[in-house]
């Protein structure tokens, strides 16, 4: 049962990565695509831990961890860069 | 002395589960080390973080988290429904100014994100002086009634917690 | 293992795709970029708590030790999207409204993306 649950998962999540290609590839705004690039992080965080949960071991952890924290640390600075024309002032 | 030697209590035991979350095993070594990152590390940043925000009922926290934890939830279902079940034309959105009694930036902080978190609203900005804060909301017919229920939910408790 | 905690896997699973489904399908069909906001940021936090909720289940029922891992993955995610939402709404401001389209507020500044806070002579 739990494969099936997970192949629904990852099935989901690899549609919901599709349409977040959309809103990128539509735009029309920077803010849109930065939005979107931030949902398709949070989306392969999930992807990660459901193969995580496949392959039966807790190595994938550490990877969702710092995708987690590296996707955070790029959209602000994204939306920094958008805000004031610099990053580090 | 005490003060100089542990600047920030919350932040060294925060400092130590965290470091036993990442390493996910308890045992007596890594809750020695666990230990010196949590004294070592606000030692060293103490210099740039010189006010420690003060907390007054502690207990309010708890009651606070879940009432957040079960507003996530129901806000979940509340804008998955309206995704799918609405027609573009019928969700009217709103912008709401909401006037801030809180005052301490922490306190702020935490009901901005808060109301991120909750039923159909973001916040966007405060004003520049920090007493008024403006919030998006994805569809309401009563602007107003979400600003007395952010206003009498949220930031009444979030008072009794920070003075 | 027991076909109940089977059954609550398989449960947090199936929800949490489908709230990452919704959360993507919002970006796609709502019109305005204030209002693609609101689908991410929460529908997702649902999916992937769900997510991470299952595997700790997962993980406990297989091997017996409490793993709270998952937890720092959950807890880091909630405390970081209402600071991107907060930022990317910032952004989508700054660059495409005057401040006369948006309400005023109720005391005697501006809104901190067009003025200047109190006792500073530059921005910043």
């Amino acid at each position: 049962m739990i494969e099936y649950a997970l192949l629904f998962a990852a099935g989901c999540y690899g549609i919901a990565l599709l349409m977040d290609l959309w809103r990128i590839v539509l735009g029309p705004d920077s803010a849109d695509r930065i939005l979107a690039l931030d949902t398709m992080v949070i989306n392969v965080i999930a992807l990660l831990v459901l193969y995580g949960v496949w392959r039966g071991t807790e190595v994938y952890f550490e990877a969702a961890m710092l995708i987690a924290m590296v996707g955070f640390v790029s959209t602000v600075a994204y939306c920094r860069y958008i805000l004031r024309g610099d990053i580090i002032e | 002395m005490l003060r100089r030697l542990i600047p920030h209590p919350l932040v060294s035991l925060m400092l130590v589960f965290v470091w036993l979350a990442l390493v996910n095993k308890f045992t007596l070594g890594n809750l020695i080390l666990g230990s010196i990152m949590g004294l070592v590390v606000p030692m060293l940043t103490a210099a740039y973080w010189p006010d420690r925000p003060t907390i007054r009922r502690p207990f309010k926290i708890a009651e606070y988290v879940l009432i957040v934890i079960w507003d996530i939830i129901v806000a979940n279902v509340q804008v998955a429904w309206i995704i799918l079940f609405k027609r573009e034309a019928d969700i009217r959105s709103h912008w709401i100014p909401i006037p801030l009694e809180l005052t301490s930036a922490e306190a702020i902080t935490v009901l901005a994100g808060t109301i991120t978190m909750t039923p159909g609203t973001v916040s966007a900005t405060l004003s520049a002086d920090g007493s008024c804060i403006l919030v998006h909301c994805l569809h309401t017919d009563d602007p107003d009634g979400i600003r007395d229920e952010i206003k009498s939910r949220y930031e009444r408790r979030l008072k009794e917690i920070f003075p | 293992m027991p076909f109940v905690v089977e059954l609550l896997i398989a449960i947090a699973l199936v929800i949490s795709g489908i709230f990452g489904l919704v959360g993507s399908f919002g970006l796609i069909k709502l019109k305005d970029t204030v209002q693609r906001l609101h689908a991410p940021t929460k529908a997702t936090t649902l999916g992937v708590g769900g997510v991470l909720v299952a595997s700790m289940i997962y993980f406990f029922a297989k091997t017996g030790n409490v793993s709270i891992h998952e937890l720092m993955i959950t807890v880091f995610l909630f405390l970081t999207a209402p600071i991107t939402a907060n930022f990317i709404a910032k952004a989508y401001l700054a660059k495409n409204t005057k401040p006369d389209e948006l309400p005023g507020a109720s005391g005697d500044f501006g809104w901190s993306i067009y003025d200047d806070p109190p006792g500073s002579d530059k921005a910043g």
